[in-house]
């Protein structure tokens, strides 16, 4: 952590990781414009991940957990976070010497610290999607999550996509030697308005988690689960063809929709009013229409398919 | 001779498989290399993350040549008999050779199968064992098709001699096996090239890897002794953890850390956990203050500042990690301090199993449970009713929540906290034990109670549903449930009537699960369209409330003989239970048989004492004979009912008896026949055994000189019902017809 090449502030945490990635020829996306609870809901990863074609790209995606609202107050928990995402297919055979390389592009140089690739398969069934790999652990903190799909949406990845997934916060965290995260600088600490990162967010976890965990309107979340699960499978159901004879099946609309119920499942969830039993029920329900989406999805130019 | 040596390089294999890896790599090889007709001395396997290894000693440099004479059709035979022939031994017609038989003329061929060299073998076997290695998870990786734990990087594979060393050719889906490797990931990346294990071994230590897990164990075990040494602090000794650590590191440098004050009031089992579970660490104790005050991490590298960044890092993780645990044994700490009523409240809203009810539903019902069992087992019933109140309420707890592994031991904490006598406290942390047939069980009476009624109410509840364990299905550990009430019964030695205690509880349960059926029942009525739903509602509450009284009785009597049916079942799995238990203790299955079929076999006490008693006695020669006797005029008597189609029973009369050995019989019988009895009232089986082993001579001597089916009818019947009286000592005792030999 003393090392000199050290990054003074979160953006440059991302910032590096940025030229890092784009140096590596990933193609460096923006965040999806919808409300999920992980980078992997992306489409550039979900859909991405299935089909033959090859696929290399990096982006930010900021991810809300409504249950892990703190208000503020927990050194380390939030409700809305960024998570940093890297896929690329098919995996290539030096993806953990990449890896290692973007830890020292953000001054975690492994010859001083302890870098270790500890066991962790992952597993999202939402997504009906699993993979094989490990949460990689700088100096006894998980700093990744890195990740060879093998399926998704029940479909088996072939070829196989390598996903690495950085939770930015707690790793600039602890490159940026801060307790807690609302400590963080977030811009640099000598700019002529230097902001942290309780500065920006402090206000925005105590709103949100007041309105997740006691606000939010129950019956209207209920109604928008069940548009959204409706509305996707419209989409899914609709011809191929428009009305000009043109093949348009509509995947990533439908992954929309997918998206959305699923996030409004989390909220239901953090306003406690899923019970364990139903639980399981509305998660098959989200399954279903994410392997829609997949199905759907494996028909068309982008998974490979000739127009 | 040559030797061969095999590595599998990969990315980062799960510790918890490299184990089990070696010995699948180790028994695939050399099981092929053996099929194939290659013999070897001795082989080895060992395992870093990185790489799995084997060496095999002492090969044949290839396998024998073999000559194999097979007889085929008659020269005449069908034109299709002989191409068959042909086919099966793959050779031509010019190839065979006609000779005379009994028969007439055969064809007979000569397959020869020259011996191979064994690097063509080995290429074949290890091809065969990567493709069909069983590892718990595989994958795919990249554009390929082959599977292994984690991406498979490279193979070596060489054969060694007095020539040197050759490479095996071998490729596996664009991997071909080479003759180098690598060493450690960050302080030796390098490949080099090896010659044979002792040079490949070598190598790897200059190289920063110590290939076998022994010695890094070893290595860790003896770094950690001495660091705790200079501080004068022991290492809680942990194998499993060890053993994982070492799968986690190829080169291991322990590096010791001391807990920050703020954190040593916490419970030593939540510093442990939280280590050992989040962070790998082995813990360190304080033996003069008792208290775990500090902990090591293995680290899997040497650094230029001797790993004091790395040291650092881990110990600002372990405080982030501790502070949560402190922050939730004070909230638990307040909770607990304030009666515990939120948990008691949150229970309530927590599914056990949706037949059976919430957490708290089963928690009122062991507290009754608790209450009966308690005189039985000379613990306090109102102690006993608290305990099991108290016992399950740190399931609510954050503490628990966080490491579920905690459950009980944090109860104990609570409990000393709400002010409850040690005894209540001890029974939270006790009464989820015995939890495998080597975990000790629970002595004190309070948490003999609530153990007892914990695991009686598991049992009869999953049988009242139906979920009972069938062949290797057991998802609620019914069986390890069982287990632990005959170990908990046979070590207090309570006379527990287990059948009445589950009868009664089952009755209980019954009613609770029927109303919670129509609760369920009721409920869905809601979901049905509005005219059918008012029609079926009317139906569920019929049935909730028996509207006329003479269906109700009708109703009772159905639940009575159900649940009896049930208790009997469930006593006849505890049986099932035991005879495996005692099975394992020595004792020999047609001995437990013979004393479960006796009555009062639901006393579990009562049947082990018994058991053992006969177990002792038909160790003796005396025993062994007397079964006999007893078996005998069992036999006999059997034979001459179903004849007459009588019972001999009474009447025997010692003015009948002809012979002496007749005589001393009756008179062997009346001493021993109220010893027994007396001996059988008060329990003391050892002296029933003895009592009826000194009739083994008297049985012996009747039956060498006296005939039982005598043409004198009165002295026939006379004799039959002398036998019934034999027949009826040996019942007091054990079903004698049951016993082996």
């Amino acid at each position: 952590m003393t090392s000199p090449n050290r990054p003074r502030s979160f953006q440059e945490v991302i910032l590096r990781l940025q030229a890092y990635w784009a140096a590596q020829g990933c193609a460096v996306l923006q965040p999806y414009d919808m409300e999920v609870g992980a980078g992997t809901f992306h489409p550039a990863t979900t859909l991405r991940a299935l089909g033959a074609k090859s696929w290399a790209a990096a982006y930010v995606q900021p991810s809300r957990r409504p249950t892990d609202g703190r208000y503020g107050e927990n050194p380390n928990r939030l409700q809305h976070y960024y998570q940093y995402q890297v896929i690329i297919k098919p995996s290539p055979p030096d993806l953990q010497d990449l890896y290692l390389g973007s830890l020292r592009a953000i001054g975690l140089d492994p010859m001083i610290h302890d870098v270790r690739f500890v066991e962790d398969d992952w597993e999202s069934p939402t997504l009906g999607a699993w993979g094989l790999g490990w949460e990689v652990w700088c100096d006894g903190m998980e700093v990744s999550q890195f990740t060879y799909f093998q399926q998704v949406g029940g479909h088996d990845c072939k070829p196989v996509s390598g996903e690495l997934t950085y939770g930015l916060e707690r790793l600039a965290m602890y490159v940026l030697g801060v307790e807690h995260v609302m400590d963080m600088p977030f811009n640099d600490p000598a700019a002529p308005i230097p902001l942290s990162y309780g500065d920006i967010f402090r206000q925005t976890e105590q709103e949100y988690s007041r309105w997740n965990f006691d606000q939010a309107d129950t019956d209207m979340l209920f109604q928008h689960f069940r548009d959204a699960e409706a509305e996707c499978a419209r989409i899914l159901g609709a011809a191929a063809e428009d009305g000009a004879g043109r093949r348009i099946p509509m995947a990533h609309p439908a992954y929309d929709q997918a998206i959305k119920a699923s996030h409004i499942f989390n909220l239901l969830d953090a306003r406690g009013v899923i019970s364990v039993t139903e639980r399981q029920a509305y998660i098959g329900r989200v399954r279903a229409l994410a392997k829609g989406c997949a199905d759907l999805f494996l028909t068309t130019e982008a998974a490979g398919v000739a127009a | 001779m040559p030797d061969a040596l095999i590595e599998l390089f990969s990315e980062e294999i799960p510790a918890r498989m490299q184990a089990r890896a070696r010995d699948d790599l180790k028994r695939l090889v050399t099981e092929g290399l053996v099929e194939a007709g290659l013999t070897y001395a001795s082989a080895g396997a060992f395992s870093t993350p990185r790489r799995l290894t084997l060496t095999v000693e002492g090969l044949a440099a290839g396998s024998p040549n073999t000559r194999e004479e097979r007889k085929g059709p008659r020269t005449d035979a069908p034109e299709k008999a002989i191409e068959g022939f042909l086919r099966a031994t793959g050779l031509g017609r010019d190839q065979l050779e006609a000779r005379d038989d009994k028969k007439g003329q055969v064809w007979f061929a000569t397959i020869e199968k020259p011996g191979r060299p064994a690097a063509e073998i080995l290429a074949e076997v290890l091809d065969r064992a990567i493709r069909n290695f069983p590892w718990p998870k595989s994958m795919r990786w990249g554009a390929g098709s082959l599977r292994w734990v984690r991406p498979l990087h490279a193979i070596l594979c060489i054969l060694t001699d007095e020539a040197g060393a050759r490479v095996v050719p071998l490729e596996i889906d664009g991997i071909a096996a080479g003759n180098t490797t690598r060493g450690h990931r960050f302080m030796a990346p390098d490949a080099f090239t090896v010659t044979g294990f002792d040079d490949y071994a070598a190598k790897l230590r200059r190289a920063r890897v110590m290939l076998d897990p022994a010695e890094r164990e070893a290595a860790i075990r003896q770094q950690m002794g001495n660091l705790a040494f200079a501080r004068g602090w022991d290492i809680v000794p942990d194998e499993a953890l060890l053993a994982e650590v070492a799968g986690l590191v190829e080169w291991p440098v322990p590096l010791m850390g001391v807990i920050e004050d703020r954190f040593l009031d916490l419970p030593p089992e939540v510093l442990q956990t939280s280590m050992k579970e989040h962070q790998k660490f082995f813990s360190a104790r304080n033996p003069k203050t008792g208290r775990i005050e500090g902990f090591v991490t293995v680290a899997n590298i040497e650094t230029p500042d001797d790993g004091a960044t790395i040291l650092a890092g881990n110990q600002r993780v372990l405080a982030a990690r501790l502070s949560d645990a402190a922050f939730f044994w004070d909230n638990d700490l307040r909770e607990a301090k304030s009666g515990m009523e939120g948990w008691a409240e949150g229970l309530k809203s927590v599914t056990f199993h949706n037949k059976l009810g919430s957490q708290a539903d089963r928690i009122e019902r062991i507290a009754a449970l608790s209450r009966e069992i308690a005189p039985l087992v000379g613990a306090d019933p109102d102690q006993a009713e608290r305990a099991a109140r108290l016992a399950k309420l740190d399931l609510r707890s954050a503490m628990v929540g966080e490491f579920p592994e905690l459950q009980g031991i944090m109860g104990r904490y609570y409990a000393l906290a709400a002010g409850e006598p040690d005894a209540v406290a001890d029974a939270a942390r006790d009464h989820y034990a015995p939890l495998g047939p080597s975990d000790a069980v629970p002595t004190a009476p309070v948490s003999v109670a609530v153990a007892l009624a914990d695991k009686i109410d598991t049992l009869t509840g999953f049988w009242a549903i139906d979920e009972k364990p069938t062949g290797s299905k057991d998802p609620f550990a019914l069986r390890r449930a069982a287990l632990g009430v005959i170990r908990l019964v046979l070590s207090t030695g309570a006379k527990v009537d287990l059948a009445q205690v589950a009868l009664s509880h089952i009755a209980t349960l019954f009613g609770q699960v029927q109303m919670r059926g129509y609760e369920t029942q009721a409920a869905d009525c809601e979901t049905l369209p509005d005219d059918l739903a008012s029609e079926a509602r009317m139906r569920v509450e019929a049935r909730m409330v028996p509207m006329d009284p003479d269906s109700g009785v009708q109703a009772l009597g159905r639940h009575e003989q159900w649940a009896a049916d049930m208790s009997a079942d469930l006593l006849s799995f505890l049986h099932d239970r035991l005879k495996v238990h005692l099975r394992d203790q020595g004792i020999r299955h047609d001995i437990i048989d013979a004393v479960l079929a006796q009555p009062g076999n639901d006393d579990l006490v009562l049947v082990v004492n018994r058991a053992t008693a006969l177990n002792a006695m038909l160790a003796t020669e005396d025993g062994k004979n007397l079964t006999q006797g007893l078996k005998r005029a069992g036999n006999i008597l059997a034979q001459a009912e179903d004849r007459d189609g009588v019972e001999y029973s009474f009447g025997a009369d010692v003015k009948f008896a002809e012979t002496d050995a007749e005589r001393a019989l009756f008179a062997a019988l009346d001493t021993a026949e109220p010893a027994i009895r007396q001996a059988m009232a008060q329990e003391d089986f050892p002296a029933a055994m003895t009592a009826i082993a000194a009739l083994r001579a008297p049985i012996d001597a009747f039956f060498d000189t006296v005939q039982v089916n005598s043409d004198n009818q009165i002295l026939r019947r006379n004799r039959l019902n002398l036998l019934s009286r034999i027949r009826e000592v040996g019942r007091q005792i054990a079903d004698f017809t049951r016993i082996e030999g």
